[in-house]
């Protein structure tokens, strides 16, 4: 019997993992301004990133590739965080101590900027606070998906990938 | 018991007028445009009949008119199907008890001359794929009828809150709910004749012709002539055999996402869902989103079934996907208070002493649809068991024409795929009706031939792996 990838077993990729699929952009790259990276290694019939993509930064050869991101060409305009209808684009962008990390947010209620919120990594435990900097509401959206960029401790940056806002 | 805020849906917006409606004598508020059994539950009502020899509790199943377990009596009519009949001011509902009995005062449909309405293609099912050959045998120059049972438009769009894959051309980053305005309106605009609340019970060959008998509001029998048909009727949900899993409280996938998209009721408040598909995996998304709680996703298979995106959207939310466990039996006095699960070998055998019990009010069953072929199997459409299209499934031609000539198929009803594929599939088979029906040119040929290449090109990724061996079974020319 073939080998099961755990990601398919367990339902998350691992940040070996990611490396491995996805190939992650460069200290350097991740400094200079935010990149976007797709949490999408299966093959699936889907290219919205692909078509939405100004600068051609999403690499895929035929619509059941796996998308991969050119991180040079990549501008972190966020189109493909917004439109991907699997919610697996995410963006990542170092500033000294800290991260930022835009992340889609289709649950209530949406944070507002400025907000402190509960950070959740890839199987939902929290790992921290942070700090709302950027909501792109819904209506704003080229997706219908409301998209935020948390700040946190850079040391984060590869385990946050969704956020509890608690009120009260 | 009803929502008030949802990250998606407004359903303040879409309710009707409030109207007062009678459960055993006790009334009870619902709003114009959703269904008895949505009403129902929302005044926290889960058992709507007993069965008639063990007297056992029964709830909602399916809650798309495809199975029994909602049928109550309404208004003294008994076997009513609640899931798809909306409410009216007034209404009498009972729970069914007994062997139910047919009142000596109410009439049946006169049989004797119904309203013939004529056609060149005859559309039977409002969802994806009936839309697109409406839509398309319209433009392809047929005059064109769309009938539906449900008393909306889009079949299960309707519920889909999610986006949708594949090419952005093919409405993809688009929510499934989106899509059924869309192509709603796409209808209306081609003055396409639509009758909703009107079941397809019969379908037959009347000379060269096709008839399709209708019942419209489970009283008034209407007649449906076309040259043509598509048989567009969807899917309905698959159970699995487990101790008490008759329990109210017990639903198919698709019933919660009813209850919870299209109408704004909550099923429950804890949720175990059988299953890690994409309807699984995208319920237990929606159930987060609408505010209830999942306690697992138990599935069978030593991996996740549905697309990787799905599950990591449930998981980083801190949904658990359990694989290698299945349910065991689900227990409850009146209702579901508690299922039991446990893990499997390698053999499928459950491993002992590894019993899991959760504290839920629902189990909700993704494991899979089958496709619904009774229309097609009554007019005598040659059948083949496949497992990998989802069961009994019609042979037909790559035009989507059945062994009966002039009977075309499309969608989940052809085979158990994606809706992506299901709109694909209706747009083939109504172009291809209209062709056969003789009002289309034939230069109509090429966009069939154009959307042909899209499925293939769709169903090329390891997805489409199995259902293009299915199809070498039952895709003659």
């Amino acid at each position: 019997m073939n080998e099961i990838p755990h990601y398919l077993r367990e339902g998350y990729l691992t940040v070996e993992e990611l490396k491995k699929y996805v190939g992650l952009p460069s200290e350097e790259r991740l400094r200079q301004r935010p990149v976007a990276v797709p949490e999408c290694p299966q093959e699936i019939p889907c290219t919205p990133c692909k078509e939405i993509c100004p600068t051609n930064a999403v690499l895929m050869e035929h619509p059941n590739a796996v998308p991969l991101v050119d991180y040079e060409k990549c501008i972190g305009c966020s189109l493909c965080v917004q439109i991907c209808p699997g919610l697996a684009f995410f963006m990542v962008h170092y500033i000294g101590d800290k991260a930022r990390v835009t992340m889609p947010h289709e649950v209530l209620p949406v944070p507002e900027v400025g907000e402190e919120v509960i950070l959740l990594n890839r199987v939902g435990e929290e790992v921290g606070t942070g700090k709302v900097v950027t909501v792109i509401p819904r209506e704003k959206s080229k997706g219908d998906t409301p998209i935020i960029t948390v700040e946190m401790p850079v040391e984060l940056a590869w385990e946050v990938r969704a956020v509890k806002v608690v009120r009260e | 018991m009803r929502f008030t805020e949802h990250p998606i849906l407004d359903f303040e917006r879409v309710r009707g007028r409030e109207v007062t409606i009678y459960f055993e004598g006790k009334p009870i508020k619902a709003y114009e445009g959703e269904t008895i059994a949505t009403a129902l539950h929302a005044a926290g009502i889960r058992i709507f009949q007993h069965s008639t020899k063990k007297h056992r509790p029964r709830g909602l199943f399916c809650a798309i008119g495809k199975c029994s377990s909602c049928l109550m009596k309404v208004n003294g009519i008994p076997n009513v199907r609640t899931c798809i009949t909306l409410v009216e001011e007034g209404m009498q509902i009972e729970r069914q008890d007994e062997k139910p009995v047919l009142p000596k005062t109410s009439k049946p449909p006169k049989w004797k001359e119904p309203p013939r309405i004529e056609a060149d293609v005859v559309v039977i099912g409002g969802g994806p794929a009936g839309m697109m050959a409406a839509i398309h045998a319209r433009d392809a120059g047929a005059k064109v009828i769309l009938l539906d049972e449900n008393p909306m438009l889009g079949g299960q769009l309707v519920k889909q809150t999610h986006k949708f894959f594949g090419k952005r051309e093919q409405f993809a980053g688009v929510r499934g709910i989106k899509i059924a305005e869309i192509l709603s309106e796409e209808l209306k605009k081609r003055d396409i004749e639509v009758f909703l609340e009107t079941s397809a019970i019969m379908l037959l060959q009347d000379g060269d012709e096709k008839l399709v008998v209708g019942v419209r509001k489970n009283k008034e029998l209407v007649e449906f002539k076309g040259k043509t048909v598509v048989v567009a009727t969807g899917a309905m949900e698959r159970m699995i055999p487990f101790e008490n899993n008759d329990l109210p409280g017990v639903y198919g996938a698709g019933a919660i996402q009813t209850l919870m998209n299209t109408y704004g009721v909550k099923p429950g408040d804890r949720v175990l869902i059988v299953g890690a598909g994409n309807v699984g995996l995208i319920l237990a998304y929606q159930l987060y989103q609408a505010g209830v709680k999942v306690e697992a996703i138990v599935e069978a298979m030593p991996k996740i079934g549905g697309y990787f995106v799905h599950a990591a959207k449930v998981r980083r939310l801190g949904i658990p996907i359990l694989t290698r466990h299945t349910i065991l039996r689900a227990e409850g006095k009146e209702k579901v208070e508690r299922a039991v699960v446990a893990q499997l070998d390698e053999n499928w055998n459950v491993v002992p002493g590894s019993e899991k019990v959760f504290e839920v009010d629902v189990i909700a069953l993704a494991v899979g649809l089958r496709p619904s072929i009774e229309l097609l199997h009554q007019i005598g459409c040659q059948i083949k068991y496949v497992p990998e299209l989802g069961g009994h499934v019609v042979i037909r031609d790559s035009r989507m024409e059945t062994t009966i000539k002039g009977i075309f198929v499309a969608g989940d009803s052809a085979e158990i795929e994606e809706a992506t594929t299901a709109m694909l599939e209706g747009k083939i088979a109504g172009i291809s009706a209209a062709l056969a029906a003789g009002v289309a040119s034939p230069g109509w040929l090429k966009e069939v031939e154009k959307t042909q290449r899209e499925l293939e090109e769709f169903r090329s990724g390891p997805f489409g792996r199995k259902v293009l061996e299915g199809l070498k079974k039952v895709v003659v020319e």
